[in-house]
């Protein structure tokens, strides 16, 4: 474990270098961002003990992002390495491969932030009957959904546009995820009226109602008092 | 949307704004009209009206060609459907084409009435010379000749449709940049997109064998895959174009990252397949045009 982090450690910072120089938001540039966002915002940003907040500005958003990543993979890796019962082949083939892009996602934002990164987040899945079809492919949607509504809902804050883009590529295969978990639940189940409006629009959701629905499977409660 | 919040967040911009919108009652009686005639989801759009009213600035000129194109593509995406769903005998999964079809229309009526409400004028299906759903350039006899005859031609090409729509979205995004109506507005279509290529790959493979996953999933490639050879996984060497590009869906390094040199569940690195598939790339307003005209169609002007 702890070689496994040293190694990962040297990617990580040689990754943010490149990352934050093609982004061209170098350390004057996150300065320049939390001025910019503590210019126009008023609200309560005081940090709650005991809580994480995300921060604010670009960097609070990817780290907004990379919480949610870090509770969708640590929740597949727990699904695949104790399957429901007799869960069929294919379904394990799906479901590795998400948990696959959902750990390439966590270590995307982690790589990408370094040292800006919020810590590593102890899930708490108590709730969750990892012996059950019903209850993983549940939750399972759960995830996804709150995912997808989670980017749409907090992109329009987003002020550098190769961040943009880079949560439009994430999010387009977080609502695959969703349609798949659907379909497995109940045929033709891929947009779903609770999900997809009257005008045919995915719902989206401000990061405080997206944050109230992952902390109940987060041990390490996540704010982001900055996105109110 | 909390309509309040917003409104709140003006103030502290322009402290003016009461002022502005108060006295104007005509403004707000059309808002109110407006609201009306079309869903109440569509709120956002209204809102984005009283923007303008309060301002007297209509939306740029390039936020409606971003929207005038999503409406392109939205009309090319729901004839097709209308067609197959309208074509005897050729539809047998009802249960997953007439539920796309009915968003695709419903995408084709909310950017319709988006446009007209930021001062556009949406394009319609009668700016196109024709649109010729087998890829033949009008003559109506292109590669994908019997797509509302052959369900299984129809379904590859539904496919290709759903996955360039997601890229053709995702491309515009930057342009729309700190835009809270539109933006969001563009990628809650755009999920939707990508939940409807999710379900036709989903389809395609479980029902019918297609060796094809619910998310695009790439070969390695040693250059800039601009062709999209290496980048198309649908096995239909004539759609290449829909997954290459300037930034084809074989991209393993995101933001400057090389995914591939990142840990994964089982190992030091991360493999091509979850690479590629963990990231969709963008298609440019250039290269989404290039795939459909004149292939598919041909405007007017």
């Amino acid at each position: 474990m702890k070689t496994e982090t040293d190694l990962t450690n040297v990617n990580v910072n040689m990754a943010r270098r490149s990352f934050l120089r093609y982004a061209g938001a170098g350390v004057a540039g996150i300065g320049l961002l939390s001025v910019a966002s503590s210019c126009h915002k008023d609200h309560n940003v005081a940090p709650t003990a005991g809580v994480t907040d995300v921060g604010s500005g670009d960097i609070g958003i990817l780290n907004f992002a990379y919480a949610l990543e870090q509770l969708e993979a640590a929740f597949y890796l727990q699904v695949i390495a104790t399957p429901y019962a007799n869960m069929p082949s294919i379904e394990l083939a799906y479901l590795t491969d998400i948990r696959d892009h959902e750990v390439c996602h966590r270590e995307f934002f982690k790589a990408a932030l370094g040292t800006s990164a919020i810590k590593g987040l102890t899930p708490d899945f108590s709730k969750i009957d990892f012996t059950s079809r019903t209850s993983v492919l549940g939750v399972a949607k759960a995830f996804e959904d709150l995912g997808v509504t989670a980017y749409d809902g907090i992109a329009y804050n987003i002020q550098n546009a190769a961040y943009l883009s880079i949560a439009g590529s994430i999010v387009s295969v977080e609502a695959r995820h969703a349609a798949l978990i659907g379909n497995l639940i109940t045929q033709g189940n891929f947009v779903s009226s609770d999900q997809v409006d009257t005008n045919g629009l995915n719902i989206s959701n401000k990061p405080s109602v997206v944050l109230a629905g992952a902390n109940a499977y987060l041990k390490t409660k996540v704010s982001a008092n900055s996105f109110s | 949307m909390n309509l309040f919040s917003i409104v709140e967040e003006i103030e502290k911009i322009d402290p003016e704004f009461n002022d502005r919108i108060s006295p104007r009652r005509d403004a707000i009686k059309n808002i109110t009209s407006f609201g009306s005639k079309v869903a109440v989801a569509a709120i956002p759009f209204a809102l984005g009206n009283l923007f303008k009213k309060a301002y007297g600035q209509t939306a740029s000129a390039s936020v409606i060609s971003v929207l005038n194109f999503a409406l392109t593509l939205e009309l090319l995406e729901a004839t097709f459907y209308n067609n197959g769903m309208n074509a005897s005998g050729l539809v047998t999964d009802t249960s997953y084409i007439a539920q796309i079809q009915a968003d695709e229309n419903k995408h084709v009526a909310f950017l319709t009435s988006a446009i007209s409400a930021a001062g556009g004028t949406p394009v319609t299906a009668s700016d196109f010379v024709y649109l010729d759903f087998t890829g033949g350039s009008g003559s109506m006899a292109g590669p994908f000749t019997g797509v509302f005859t052959n369900y299984q031609t129809f379904l590859a090409v539904a496919e290709t449709f759903e996955d360039t729509g997601v890229r053709a979205y995702k491309g515009q995004a930057p342009n729309l940049l700190g835009n809270q109506t539109y933006l969001t507005a563009a990628l809650d279509i755009h999920a939707v997109e990508a939940r409807h290529a999710s379900a036709i790959r989903y389809l395609r493979s479980s029902k019918y064998g297609a060796t094809v996953l619910p998310w695009i999933t790439s070969a390695a490639s040693g250059s800039t895959d601009t062709s999209g050879a290496a980048s198309n996984d649908t096995g239909v060497a004539a759609v290449n174009a829909n997954y290459g590009g300037a930034t084809p869906e074989n991209t393993t390094v995101q933001g400057g990252v090389n995914i591939l040199n990142l840990p994964s569940a089982t190992s030091s690195t991360t493999t091509v397949a979850a690479a590629t598939a963990a990231f969709d790339e963008p298609l440019t307003m250039a290269e989404v045009l290039a795939i459909l005209v004149p292939a598919f169609t041909k405007p007017t002007s």
